[in-house]
């Protein structure tokens, strides 16, 4: 079964490099990539993501607001009774990723994160485990 | 012309330059020459100034240390500002947070999370008050980084500098207003594109007529670099740019002559050092050649490159972190050694968060070391006449024409449409996005070592650098500076205001800008300011490209 992978721009952050180069690697590794665009909303997001029968969101943030905004994606996914579950990549401090985990967030990808690593967590994800 | 060599005219500007010492000398006394070169050679002051733009560079006037820097409210801002002055920082440059950047108040419902954390919340004339509270602006020049809005901040700060009592023409600054950029690179764009290229117009037009210091554009190479460029690339679509404005200008009825000294450029200082010195070299020596031979510019002002240097961003780490202050150092120095006018040194910790404030100031002495100590400025573009950089040089110049060919090819003989026909095609977008892929394999595959992320790996423990933390309480504080201006100010006057706005933008002739000052008076806010346009202009939707 090929992974299929909803990678997002949330709120007002315009830099697009890192999402545009994981969503690219995400391909070689023989996953199906769908990108939103930019300056999309949580909902939007999450109705996206349903729509098109994705098995994980990935979310790139550089703007800082990733505390605000990384949340509300996985509660608009929950209030529509969906567990796919939500990564989030980009310039996130160390600091912020316990928070971020027990808001709901599977997975988070700081700056300097392999290939590998990327490809293997989300993999990983999508695996049944029992 | 012609006549006279290149060496001769050099001499006669250098003897008559005004210089900051009598001498200058090593460390070990050696007496050195202002440069060094051949009789028939290339120098510095001289078309196509390949060596740099001043005869005398550095020994007259050291470039200027321009920090960037906003977070928070424009009071917060406004401290930080007081701080560079008070360290020596000769330049401000203001640093806007994404919703004013997109032209969205703070109380927008999209700018929740972001009031404040990338730069200053700007939203009326009433944050302009608070932002420049306390600072002469005839005495020191102001730089705006800030693009789709960029009119409408230009008549807030008019306005605001008017109602204390310094007139328009007295205004020393820069608008970064580079558009075109935004499509390509940066990605914070409002309306589509030729609507925007009207406002970029306007601005060109009002601050040739009535701001004589003010620089209208910054053509800005560093966020395509950012992005994921090449040097070269950076190279060929900043200037291109810089081009489709100076033709943009011409069918306003503009001369060359009138717009081109005006406009300044803003290069990347990335980490391969002799790479990006041979590109601002280049740089210089293509506008100049662009613009006497294919615009027909006369104006020797018109012909020389001024450009602002930042260090790269993107080469910054979030691992190891007192690492970036190496890279930064050595970035700097490629730009100084390429002659730049100004420049801005990337904090250590930027790879995690805003600069704190110790690591702002270590930015700064950064500069300041390599100013005052290590006696580099002391001889212009020392690295002329080495076969290596000389060489690089030639051959950024020759990919840069070749990319050039390509966007006249696109835009049937003008760069203008050239540029924008780049954009709607995504031409420039599918450039930088394949540079940038190709860059992040050769570090996957380890064929592009980053010390501290994929090799010696030592060191890499949990961040203990005191990080600057943005809360939302700046946020709450924004929404109520906000909540006061429109509570307290005339809705009479704004409703007018809106509707001038709106009818002046609808005839494609009319300058926006005496509307948007009225604006500005009236406490008409960005939000509502950009809405009013939006209502004409439209909004523009970006298919994007993987």
């Amino acid at each position: 079964m090929t992974v299929r992978v909803l990678v997002a721009k949330v709120g007002l952050d315009g830099h697009d490099r890192g999402i545009k180069v994981v969503a690219r690697i995400l391909r070689d590794a023989g996953m199906e990539v769908v990108y939103t665009g930019l300056f999309q909303t949580p909902e939007s997001v999450a109705v996206a993501a349903i729509q098109e029968d994705v098995d994980v969101v990935g979310l790139s943030m550089l703007s800082g607001a990733h505390m605000t905004l990384a949340p509300l994606v996985v509660e608009a996914l929950r209030q529509r009774d969906s567990s796919i579950p939500v990564v989030v990549g980009g310039i996130v401090p160390n600091n912020d990723v316990a928070e971020l985990k027990a808001a709901g967030v599977a997975a988070i990808f700081g700056p300097g994160a392999s290939d590998e690593e990327i490809v293997g967590s989300i993999t990983s994800l999508v695996t049944p485990t029992e | 012309m012609e006549a006279e060599r290149a060496y001769d005219r050099w001499r006669r500007d250098y003897d008559a330059a005004k210089l900051r010492r009598p001498s200058f000398a090593t460390m070990s006394g050696i007496e050195v020459d202002p440069v060094y070169g051949t009789p028939d050679g290339e120098y510095p002051g001289v078309y196509p100034y390949t060596r740099g733009i001043h005869a005398s560079m550095y020994r007259s006037r050291l470039w200027t240390m321009r920090m960037f820097a906003g977070f928070g409210t424009a009071v917060d801002t406004n401290r930080r500002f007081r701080e560079i002055i008070a360290a020596g920082g000769t330049g401000l440059s203001t640093a806007f947070d994404m919703p004013t950047l997109l032209g969205l108040d703070s109380d927008d419902p999209m700018s929740l999370g972001e009031v404040g954390r990338c730069g200053v919340a700007i939203d009326s004339i009433d944050d302009v008050r608070d932002l420049f509270r306390d600072i002469d602006l005839s005495s020191i020049t102001t730089s705006m980084t800030i693009n789709s809005p960029a009119a409408i901040m230009l008549a807030l700060f008019v306005a605001q500098a008017e109602e204390v009592g310094v007139a328009r023409a007295r205004l020393g600054g820069t608008l970064q207003n580079d558009i075109l950029k935004e499509y390509q690179a940066q990605k914070e764009f409002v309306f589509p594109p030729r609507q925007s290229m009207r406002l970029v117009r306007d601005t060109i037009a009002f601050t040739a007529a009535e701001m004589p210091k003010w620089n209208s554009v910054s053509v800005s190479g560093y966020h395509i670099r950012e992005a994921g460029s090449t040097a070269a690339e950076e190279l060929a679509f900043t200037l291109a740019n810089g081009f489709a404005y100076l033709e943009l200008a011409r069918e306003a009825g503009l001369g060359v002559d009138q717009v081109a000294p005006r406009l300044s450029f803003f290069f990347n200082a990335h980490i391969d050092f002799f790479e990006e010195i041979a590109k601002y070299r280049a740089a210089r020596r293509i506008w100049a050649t662009w613009l006497r031979n294919h615009y027909g510019a006369t104006d020797e002002r018109s012909w020389q490159l001024r450009f602002h240097t930042q260090t790269a961003g993107v080469s910054l780490t979030a691992q190891q972190p007192e690492n970036n202050l190496a890279r930064t150092a050595i970035e700097a120095l490629a730009g100084v050694l390429g002659g730049t006018q100004s420049l801005h040194t990337n904090s250590m910790d930027e790879a995690l968060a805003l600069p704190s404030e110790k690591a702002a100031r270590l930015a700064l002495r950064t500069q300041q070391i390599i100013a005052h100590e290590t006696n580099v400025a002391n001889v212009a573009d020392p690295l002329g006449g080495s076969w290596y950089v000389e060489s690089l040089t030639d051959e950024m110049e020759r990919q840069a024409e070749s990319l050039f060919a390509e966007l006249m090819d696109m835009g049937d003989g003008s760069m203008l449409e050239g540029c924008i026909r780049g954009i709607e095609q995504n031409w420039f977008q599918r450039h930088i996005a394949e540079s940038a892929y190709q860059l992040e394999r050769a570090f996957n595959r380890g064929e592009r070592i980053i010390v501290g992320v994929n090799d010696f790996l030592d060191g890499n423990e949990a961040e203990d650098l005191e990080l600057l933390r943005i809360t939302n309480e700046d946020e709450r504080k924004q929404m109520s500076r906000l909540a006061t201006v429109r509570q307290r100010r005339d809705d009479d006057a704004v409703r007018r205001a809106r509707e001038r706005l709106a009818t002046d933008a609808a005839v494609a002739e009319v300058n926006l800008m005496p509307a948007l000052i009225d604006a500005a008076r009236a406490e008409v806010t960005v939000g509502e300011m950009m809405s009013s346009l939006a209502g004409v202009f439209g909004r523009y939707v970006e298919v994007p490209v993987l």
